[in-house]
């Protein structure tokens, strides 16, 4: 039997401004996927910082932009017991969001 | 439809994540949980062979359903001629089955509204936790059709013969199939009390992953993750009920201590000695809020709750030295009060001896060597 592993399925942006009709879905869907027992945190991004460090010096400019593709707007972070059940799961995700794209990628040192 | 990597594994992660929903929506058109198991088996067989050539469908467990339900009909069909041609009295509940079917009254094809699911599935866990199944059967059923595991898995996290599980599952099923599903689901005068007896089969789960009876292991996470799912899911089919928010936190916070609980060569590592910092802070948070969820909805804390407070206690505490002794000595004087026994009292004469000093510890002693079991 398989220990559950921790995954974090992430959103980028560029995808179509949501309607209340996605709100709605994307809450019915996230009751499904609390039902199921395997999510653990979910959550938006908003724009926040970007900031590099380089020789001891921190530089800091605004952004992530939420309409840049390469930013990500949403998280969920869940629990499955093998690539398929994450990919299973990113699969309803998508399903009820429509086009674009993200990641599902495991979380190392996940707790057990 | 998406390309399939691999269509067992697919499968089965489905089965894993939506059975207990698709087995729920079944056996409320069929009202036997046997014929539910069995129709989707068959689907799943269908969707191994269908899946690689035509891709995975947009929504499996849509697909799976209404496979499940033509393997239902076909089923039914089969047996209710086997009866004409008998010339038996077909069984009431196949009558019942076959009318449904036939009027399809029961429309769960597509999408299925969420409410409803929810419901159908609190009903399949009420029947098989029911009482009248021997406490082995309801484990094995519990983890097989809401928790989607294999019989072999269940095999293995027990260290016992897949036989032994095959067993268990099948004398439940036919217990469930003689007694007839409809009446294994409460009335609501019932529903608080057997609610409890939903709860314990999740506490059992726990418990032998936690402080395993068999094998060399000292615990078994895959059988506390697996409860504390099935808790999760608990705290989503009866939100309004204050002990399954109070049975959440408790395995949330027992939980969160599990990387703890055993040193690098396997052996057991006693609270006070563990390393805090390895303490999943995430499943503490979980554990806190699923505490105050359960105070929001009932002042008089059942024996979950106040397990769950004692433990948050712990959780709260940044190092053992640290630790609430006088809060969690009123905790367990409440415990011994909803629910009595010789390891609460104990427990309450240790956290009280913390407290209070040796003395008041062994006065609590006293009263465990008046209580008439020692």
């Amino acid at each position: 039997m398989l220990v559950p592993m921790r995954y974090l399925m992430t959103t980028n942006g560029g995808g179509p401004a949501p309607d209340e009709a996605l709100f709605a879905e994307m809450g019915a869907l996230i009751r499904e996927m609390a039902s199921a027992g395997v999510l653990l945190a979910t959550g938006g991004l908003g724009q926040g910082f970007h900031v590099a460090s380089q020789g001891g010096e921190l530089s800091v400019t605004d952004g992530p932009y939420a309409e840049a593709k390469e930013t990500i707007v949403s998280f969920a972070l869940i629990e499955a017991r093998s690539d398929e059940e994450a990919l299973q799961l990113a699969r309803r995700f998508w399903s009820v969001v429509g086009d674009g794209e993200g990641d599902v990628r495991p979380v190392f040192g996940s707790p057990e | 439809m998406s390309t399939v990597r691999d269509p067992g594994s697919t499968v089965a992660a489905v089965y894993r994540l939506e059975g207990a929903q698709i087995i729920a929506g079944l056996t409320r058109t069929t009202h036997d949980v046997g014929l539910a198991e069995d129709s989707l088996q068959d689907a799943m067989v269908a969707a191994i062979e269908k899946w690689p050539a035509g891709g995975i469908p947009a929504n499996p467990a849509a697909w799976l359903t209404l496979e499940a339900k033509h393997r239902a009909i076909d089923r039914i069909r089969r047996a209710v001629s086997l009866d004409e041609k008998l010339g038996a009295v077909a069984h009431d509940e196949r009558q019942r089955a076959r009318v449904d079917i036939d009027d399809g009254g029961h429309d769960f094809d597509l999408v299925i509204e969420h409410e409803g699911i929810a419901d159908d599935v609190l009903r399949l866990l009420f029947a098989l936790c029911h009482p009248s199944l021997p406490r082995e059967s309801r484990v094995a059923l519990t983890l097989r059709l809401v928790g989607g595991l294999t019989p072999r898995e269940i095999a293995h996290a027990y260290l016992m013969p897949e036989r032994t599980v095959a067993q268990r599952i099948l004398r439940g099923r036919r217990r469930l199939a003689a007694d007839g599903f409809d009446a294994a689901v409460p009335a609501a005068a019932e529903r608080q009390e057997r609610l409890g007896g939903v709860l314990e089969v999740v506490y059992l789960i726990f418990t032998e992953g936690h402080a395993a009876t068999v094998g060399d292991d000292w615990v078994r996470p895959e059988l506390c993750l697996e409860a504390l799912r099935l808790a999760r899911m608990l705290t989503e089919l009866a939100p309004t009920d204050a002990e399954v928010h109070g049975l959440a936190a408790l395995l949330e916070l027992q939980t969160s201590r599990l990387p703890a609980r055993v040193d690098a060569g396997g052996a057991p590592v006693r609270l006070a000695d563990q390393d805090r910092g390895r303490w999943d802070q995430l499943l503490i948070a979980r554990g806190f809020r699923a505490l105050l969820r359960s105070r929001e909805l009932s002042v008089a804390p059942g024996p979950y709750a106040i397990q769950a407070a004692i433990a948050a206690a712990h959780a709260h505490a940044r190092t053992a030295t640290d630790t609430d002794w006088a809060s969690i000595a009123e905790l367990y004087g409440l415990l011994a009060h909803v629910a009595p026994s010789p390891v609460v009292t104990l427990n309450r004469a240790v956290a009280v001896a913390r407290a209070d000093g040796p003395e008041a510890g062994l006065r609590v002693l006293d009263e465990l060597a008046d209580a008439p079991e020692l």
